[in-house]
């Protein structure tokens, strides 16, 4: 047998994420059926807790703009061929610069304080991801593990920070003063009844612009063309001139901005002050999200949506059938990012083998057989 | 300070310090052989569940070690599978197994004992009971030496002792057998071992499987030694030190027990030290904590000495057809 050709386009963009989101539901609904629930009524109480009413909706966006900017900062960063796993890290930091703005111009209006706490989001993420960019630009440490030492280190500065610096006297917990209300974000309830009192606001949009703006760095600008080039042979990136150490500090930087965009929605609006582990682990559903929609900003927006779903359905699943936590959720999570991420392997083979019996070539071969047989 | 504070605090570097060690360890024997880790906060934490939850069913600690340990090799195995037959991105494989395992223990945990997520609390014989070295009573009354001995030494878990076992056994395996040099050779250059005549696949799996056994200890270590009983997140990012610790004694394995005593002494520090002072200038808790975060990624940069890992490391093999 010839070697396998690569899959057309659409099978390997739609096609096998898809098998793999299904194998990991079918996994999940195994582990649900093992202790003795019905899978399909969890599936059906996670779509309706999703997607039943405006509330639902609400929130399932809410929880997607997080995963947009996540989702984001890891595939802009593996298109340059970097693994970003610190967006938990930046976008806890990007807090910082979120509240030090909101708090310093809190008597302005809203559209006043936004666009200068969007700034600073942006700067403070992207400065914590610029360090781990730089000591792997200049210095050669493998950004995998820098960004994940960065994560601890934010942690501990940011309780630091919360207990020590930010802290009003007249508040016993680890959290700062709340955003005057004038100051906040506005949610998109205020402009659409039906979300009710749900978190999502204007960061939806801001997330929607992300996603046109990614496309448009990746594929359509001089700069994309190169980040792309280092993400498939630095060797030859470097022999075209480019200068791969500037490229690895700049996308770094610009993925840390979109994943410090998480703060922006969450302190901004969501939780109005900064409070302790507000990233509630969003920067590793970016993971998921990332692989998941193969680093397409078109895949990602779907992919966010999904997890989106998923996160707010996997909240109301509780409430339909008792003992199904949300944890469900994050198995789910766990076991998309091993089949689209780590276990490739397990369809695309099949599925090539699959795909060249029906190619032209197949086709032409075997009718050329055929004449031979009737031949001889 | 008098020496009682001392061995109390080198005491408690010791007691913290023996997780690490062990996932320390077990990261070393993948990462020798060519397969990054960065899984082993997921199998310490599948470990930990297993171990507790049995113990707390059966009433014993042994067959709680050996059910933490059974069920780390089969995460490792499933780690083993993605990233060696299936070539998969290791890295990613990692990350999705500390999320499975974060995921799967607090909701079995939950499903299974209603006390949510925490295993019910053990029996004395299901969790693991300090020894008494030999003599302990008869030398504690000597000076320096008997405190030393009967509170330093002597008068921790099992697996405590057994963790620093570890240690030369890795140094003779790795340094001193056939396989180790094998296991060494495949993390450097694994054609070269594959034009021996030796199966690269084969030789990483076992790397694999012996990490998992050693997560296995490390996990069980937290829950039903250290602890008694699961909770939610018990092992609270220490596979991340581990690793830390790892590449802080670039992959050999007499410096990473140094490096996890440092860490561990770090972390009896940090509790020790809530609210001191060092010349009239408070030291924040959470800067101790940074440290060994800190001094990782500035030896990783190369600014303290450089720590370069297994060549072939991060790179699934492909055998030449």
């Amino acid at each position: 047998m010839s070697a396998l050709r690569p899959l057309p386009r659409w099978a390997d963009l739609v096609l096998l994420p898809i098998l793999n989101l299904l194998l990991a539901f079918i996994v999940a609904g195994l582990v649900v059926l093992i202790i003795g629930q019905n899978p399909f009524v969890a599936i059906s109480a996670i779509a309706t807790g999703a997607f039943g009413n405006g509330y639902n909706i609400g929130y399932t966006l809410y929880y997607t703009t997080n995963f947009i900017f996540t989702g984001l900062a890891v595939a802009l960063a593996a298109h340059a061929g970097l693994f970003n796993i610190g967006g938990n890290g930046q976008a806890y930091v990007a807090g910082l610069g979120v509240i030090f703005v909101a708090l310093a111009l809190d008597q302005y209006h809203w559209a006043i304080v936004m666009p200068v706490a969007l700034i600073a989001a942006a700067v403070f993420g992207g400065v914590w991801a610029f360090i781990p960019g730089y000591l792997q630009a200049k210095r050669g440490s493998h950004v995998v593990i820098t960004t994940i030492m960065f994560n601890f280190i934010a942690s501990a500065l940011m309780v630091y920070m919360l207990n020590r610096v930010l802290k009003p006297a007249n508040v016993s917990g680890p959290e700062s003063r709340m955003i005057a209300e004038g100051a906040r974000m506005p949610r998109l309830s205020e402009f659409f009844p039906p979300f009710q009192y749900t978190p999502v606001n204007l960061s939806l949009i801001v997330a929607i612009i992300a996603l046109f703006v990614v496309y448009v760095l990746v594929w359509r600008t001089k700069f994309g063309f190169a980040l792309r080039t280092l993400g498939h042979n630095p060797v030859a990136s470097r022999y075209a001139g480019m200068s791969n150490s500037r490229i690895i500090m700049i996308v770094m930087t610009l993925s840390g901005a979109l994943a410090g965009m998480v703060a922006f929605n969450e302190v901004l609006s969501v939780q109005n002050r900064l409070v302790l582990d507000f990233v509630a682990d969003a920067g590793f559903v970016g993971i998921a999200v990332a692989l998941m929609g193969r680093n397409h900003p078109v895949g990602v927006a779907f992919a966010a949506l999904l997890f989106g779903a998923l996160y707010q359905g996997g909240n109301e699943l509780q409430y339909v059938v008792p003992g199904l936590t949300r944890e469900m959720v994050v198995v789910i999570q766990a076991l998309v990012i091993l089949f689209t991420g780590a276990m490739e392997g397990l369809f695309r083979p099949g599925l090539q083998r699959t795909f060249m019996l029906f190619s032209p070539e197949q086709k032409a071969e075997a009718a050329a057989r055929e004449t031979v047989g009737s031949e001889g | 300070m008098d020496i009682g504070v001392i061995v109390s605090i080198l005491d408690a570097t010791l007691r913290l310090s023996t997780p690490l060690l062990l996932a320390c360890l077990a990261g070393l024997y993948s990462e020798r052989a060519g397969v990054f880790d960065i899984g082993l906060e997921g199998k310490m934490l599948a470990s930990a569940f297993a171990a507790a939850s049995i113990a707390a069913v059966t009433g014993s600690a042994w067959l709680g070690l050996l059910a933490g340990i059974i069920v780390s090799v089969l995460t490792a195995s499933l780690q083993g599978a993605a990233a060696i037959s299936l070539k998969g991105n290791q890295l990613i494989a990692g990350v999705a197994i500390n999320m499975l395992a974060a995921g799967l223990t607090t909701f079995l945990g939950q499903q299974w004992f209603q006390q949510g997520g925490r295993t019910p609390p053990l029996q004395p014989g299901g969790r693991f009971t300090a020894i008494e070295l030999p003599f302990t009573q008869e030398l504690a009354g000597v000076p320096i030496l008997g405190p030393i001995y009967s509170e330093l030494i002597s008068g921790h878990y099992v697996l405590v002792y057994i963790a620093f076992l570890a240690v030369p056994i890795t140094a003779y395996v790795l340094y001193r057998t056939r396989f180790g040099l094998r296991l060494r050779a495949v993390g450097e250059n694994p054609k070269a071992v594959d034009t021996a005549g030796i199966s690269v696949t084969r030789l990483r799996y076992q790397a694999v499987l012996i990490t998992g056994v050693l997560c296995g200890f490390a996990g069980a270590y937290f829950s039903i030694a250290q602890g008694s009983g699961f909770g939610n997140d018990m092992t609270a990012g220490k596979g991340y030190i581990a690793l830390a610790a790892l590449i802080f004694a670039k992959w050999r394995p007499v410096p990473a027990m140094f490096t996890c005593l440092l860490f561990g002494f770090l972390d009896a520090l940090q509790i020790r030290l809530q609210g001191a002072r060092l010349g009239g200038i408070e030291i924040p808790v959470q800067a101790i904590q940074a440290l060994p975060y800190v001094l990782t990624v500035i030896l990783l940069a190369g600014f303290i000495g450089k720590a370069v890992g297994p060549k072939a490391g991060g790179v699934p093999y492909t055998k030449e057809r």
